[in-house]
């Protein structure tokens, strides 16, 4: 293949990358490129091979085939540093910061590591810094707060102040706004303009559709591998985009065929986690979904992990069926009938160097076992249940859960927790990081479970999910449930009326 | 359908990341075989075996523990401590059987005590089992006055010299407990859940299993093992050593990361353990053939260890470039 014409503004050029792993092909001559200039989206549902581009970009993985070139000159990307040196940089979802030390000792971290002997110059690495810090708009923090006590928006500039320190060319975002507020958003929109404007080129990776109409100026779409297409954002519309990952018009995204109940499944009266929750009671019926929503840090994930009696509670009780229950951990509320999908599934709902069968039964595992045995062949009889009815994809049941896509592992996770029979389902961002595809299905899961009789908690800062999904929806706010809506008549101006702080008597 | 079978082992990559450590075990021997012309011999394949005994038994507990993401320095310590009691009570006129199940039950309990405070105490298990190696080993001295005590109890010799039709009580023991720690570990609800919380404490907590339950449970079960090996090693030698099993847990982890387990839990099978404590009983063995003094045996155990894991992490990472890459993705795992 010839060397293509140099262009100056072309930052990095990737030319047909393929990538084979044992068993599937993750890339099939994909080209790329990023203008310096330029917010280039990457989308893709999960399992496209989004992720095994960028890791290609930044040396994780090294390409079986095809050229990349940095600024027209050929080149080898071998391992992380090797992308470091040509001045491409990725921000992770999860961030690399080391959280005892100073902002401004992460800041010049690669500095110190690359510089094993010698002084580290304190006072130019703090004057640095703080000219960072101000150019990203970072002015009230002190560059020398550990970085454990700032929050993960302010940890995340700290990171873009990183890669701005070592004159990153192409800085690749990651989900970037998966944990941040409306207006830390609004903030980062605003950073990433300022980089564009000053000629880095910027790939930035996102499910949220909106925010991609709103920033990017081209998209490259892969499906299975393949490049789908590159187009400027002026010629895509949200339709369109979508149907090129999913490589079919995705007619609904939403389904609702359940009618939820009048007996009461589940009632929480008066509920208290110190600093958290203040008082918070709620019902929720039999074959009723039930959205929990509010501001991030509302106290809507420490109601639901105390009811579930994974954090202590001072007050309150919890009655399933009208009999008030004791619980007290996780393995009462599990004992009781109550599964929490939890919002992390990396951290607490999946053993990722576990097989599928494994993650798929360890919440009912006694549910397989007899006599203290587990009944392997029942065992895998049931995971391969699970594996067919979530259509998750998976190339045998023995496959560690690690190498899965993001929304089949939340839907490994969700076979943990189906497995168990609860009767009340309680979902923490059910569908957080995971692709248009996924959702849909997940979406039709809930409300097929609730079509069946069973409970749901729905909690989601997802304001289009939590209006499309439920039957009610409460609001909190600062830790108290501040509204009880009718989910048929209420809007997202309501809800964030509400969640926001405002009052019954505003609103009418 | 075909998703209920267990993966099939095709490509010889997998079956040499599968049975990597064996391959190193047959090479040392067919080495070994040429390297000294007694090696192969009927007579000291069997003294091998017996040798590796002890240590296997230690180490079938210490597989345990590091699975759930753990480690027990104290396992030497807790088998002289065993052994002394034991000897002090038969040597006082007690009952051999009374004496054998005080011995396991005094094992277990220090296991529990181990278990207790890691769990429910949360503190680090380096540290717990590192107090306790001291308080045990202290014991056994202050029991023991530093003197070791002789035992002539008949029935007890079994345990070290008896046999089971022509294999050795204590290979005996050895193959018993492997059995029963294989089939506890991979059909047993609680060893399935031990590589829960081993691969990932919070997930298991979040997934109702008793994690406090597991940790006392692998930390018992190891206390048990030492005491059994206890057992074996006071019948061998007619008397309780107080320094007896000095530095054995060092050679029992390295049995257990030679067969492949992780340190960082929630990977790893008794399996690989035996073929790691065959591989480092052999290179004992091979030396002593040779007459190599015992300080260069230590030496060579050194230079075995780093090179057979070194190795096995190439097979496992596979080609070029497989140990920047080891490093990269256990760097991003980070």
């Amino acid at each position: 293949m010839g060397s293509p014409p140099v262009e100056n503004n072309i930052l990095l050029r990737m030319v047909g990358i393929s990538k084979a792993f044992p068993g599937v092909v993750a890339l099939d001559g994909v080209d790329f490129e990023v203008r310096a200039g330029e917010v280039h989206a990457l989308l893709g549902e999960n399992g496209a091979g989004k992720s095994t581009l960028v890791k290609i970009m930044t040396g994780v993985y090294e390409k079986d085939a095809g050229d990349i070139y940095v600024r027209g000159r050929k080149v080898d990307i071998r391992s992380p540093l090797d992308a470091q040196r040509l001045g491409i940089r990725i921000i992770h979802q999860e961030f690399t910061l080391i959280n005892d030390l100073s902002v401004a000792e992460n800041i010049f971290l690669d500095a110190m590591g690359g510089r094993m002997f010698g002084w580290v110059p304190c006072r130019r690495m703090r004057a640095e810094s703080r000219e960072l810090l101000r150019r990203l708009g970072l002015h009230h923090v002190s560059v020398d707060t550990p970085v454990r006590d700032l929050s993960v928006a302010e940890q995340q500039i700290v990171e873009i102040a990183r890669a701005l320190r070592e004159e990153a060319a192409v800085i690749i975002m990651d989900e970037p706004t998966a944990a941040l507020t409306d207006a830390e958003v609004e903030r980062l929109m605003d950073i990433i303009r300022q980089l564009r404007a000053g000629g880095t080129g910027i790939v930035y990776i996102s499910h949220k559709l909106d925010e991609i109409m709103a920033i990017a100026d081209r998209a490259t779409v892969l499906r299975d591998g393949r490049l789908v297409g590159t187009n400027p954002m002026g010629e895509l519309t949200r339709e369109e985009m979508v149907r090129m990952m999913v490589g079919r018009p995705l007619t609904k995204l939403y389904v609702r065929n359940h009618r939820p109940g009048r007996e009461v499944a589940l009632e929480v009266r008066d509920m208290s986690v110190p600093g958290r929750v203040h008082g918070a009671s709620l019902v929720a019926h039999k074959g009723e979904v039930v959205g929990i929503t509010g501001l991030m840090g509302a106290g809507q994930s420490e109601l639901v992990r105390a009811i579930f009696g994974a954090v202590p509670r001072t007050g309150g009780e919890i009655k399933l069926h009208g009999r008030s229950v004791d619980i007290r951990s996780p393995q009462d509320a599990i004992r009781h009938g109550i599964a929490l999908v939890t919002e992390n599934r990396k951290e607490e709902g999946l053993v990722l160097i576990l097989s599928v069968v494994a993650n798929s039964s360890l919440a009912a595992l006694d549910k397989v076992s007899r006599f203290g045995f587990v009944d392997v062949a029942e065992e895998r009889r049931q995971a391969a249940d699970y594996v067919e009815r979530l259509a998750i994809k998976t190339p045998s049941l023995d496959q560690e859960v690690d190498s899965l896509s993001g929304g089949n592992q939340q839907k490994v996770v969700l076979s943990k927790w189906l497995a168990t029979e609860a009767d009340v389902i309680v979902m923490a961002e059910p569908t957080r990081g995971i692709d248009v595809g996924a959702k849909a299905e997940v979406y039709a899961l809930i409300d097929e479970l609730a079509g069946q009789g069973k409970t749901i908690l729905l909690v989601s800062s997802e304001l289009p999910e939590v209006i499309n999904l439920s039957d009610r929806i409460y609001v909190m706010h600062e830790g108290r449930i501040v509204a009880e809506l009718d989910a048929a008549t209420t809007s997202q101006e309501e809800i964030g009326h509400y969640a926001t702080g405002g009052t019954y008597h505003e609103s009418a | 359908m075909s998703l209920l079978k267990p993966q099939a082992v095709s490509a010889p990559r997998q079956w040499i990341r599968r049975y990597g450590m064996l391959l190193v075990l047959l090479a040392m021997m067919v080495l070994a075989s040429l390297l000294s012309d007694r090696f192969l011999t009927s007579n000291n394949l069997m003294n091998v075996t017996r040798q590796v005994a002890i240590n296997a038994i230690l180490a079938a507990g210490m597989t345990v523990v590091i699975l759930s993401g753990g480690i027990d320095l104290s396992v030497g310590s807790v088998l002289a401590l065993t052994g002394a009691v034991g000897a002090g009570m038969m040597a006082a006129g007690g009952n051999w059987l009374v004496a054998v199940l005080a011995m396991l039950g005094l094992g277990t309990l220090l296991g529990v005590v181990n278990g207790f405070f890691v769990a429910y105490g949360q503190l680090p298990p380096f540290i717990v089992t590192l107090a306790m190696m001291a308080f045990a080993r202290g014991a056994t001295l202050v029991y023991t006055n530093g003197r070791p005590i002789t035992v002539l109890n008949n029935a007890f010799q079994w345990f070290g010299h008896g046999s089971v039709g022509p294999v050795p009580a204590p290979v005996a023991i050895m193959i018993i407990v492997y059995l029963a720690f294989y089939i506890f570990l991979n059909r047993a609800t609680l060893g399935r859940l031990i590589y829960a919380v081993g691969g990932n404490e919070r997930a298991a907590r979040m997934s109702g299993v008793r994690v406090n339950f597991i940790k006392v449970l692998v930390y018992a079960m190891s206390g048990f093992t030492a005491g059994l090996a206890g057992i074996v090693m006071t019948s061998r030698l007619f008397s309780a050593q107080p320094t007896a099993g000095a530095s054995y847990e060092l050679d029992a982890i390295a049995a257990v990361i030679l067969g492949g387990t992780s340190l960082s839990g929630g990977r790893g099978s008794v399996t690989g353990t035996i073929i790691g404590a065959f591989i480092i009983g052999i290179l004992g063995n091979v030396l002593n053939l040779l007459n190599v003094s015992s300080f260069y045996q230590d030496v060579a155990k050194g230079v075995v260890i780093l090179v057979a894991v070194l190795l096995d992490r190439l097979i496992h990472a596979g080609g070029k470039g497989a140990l920047r890459k080891g490093v990269a993705s256990r760097a991003q795992q980070a």
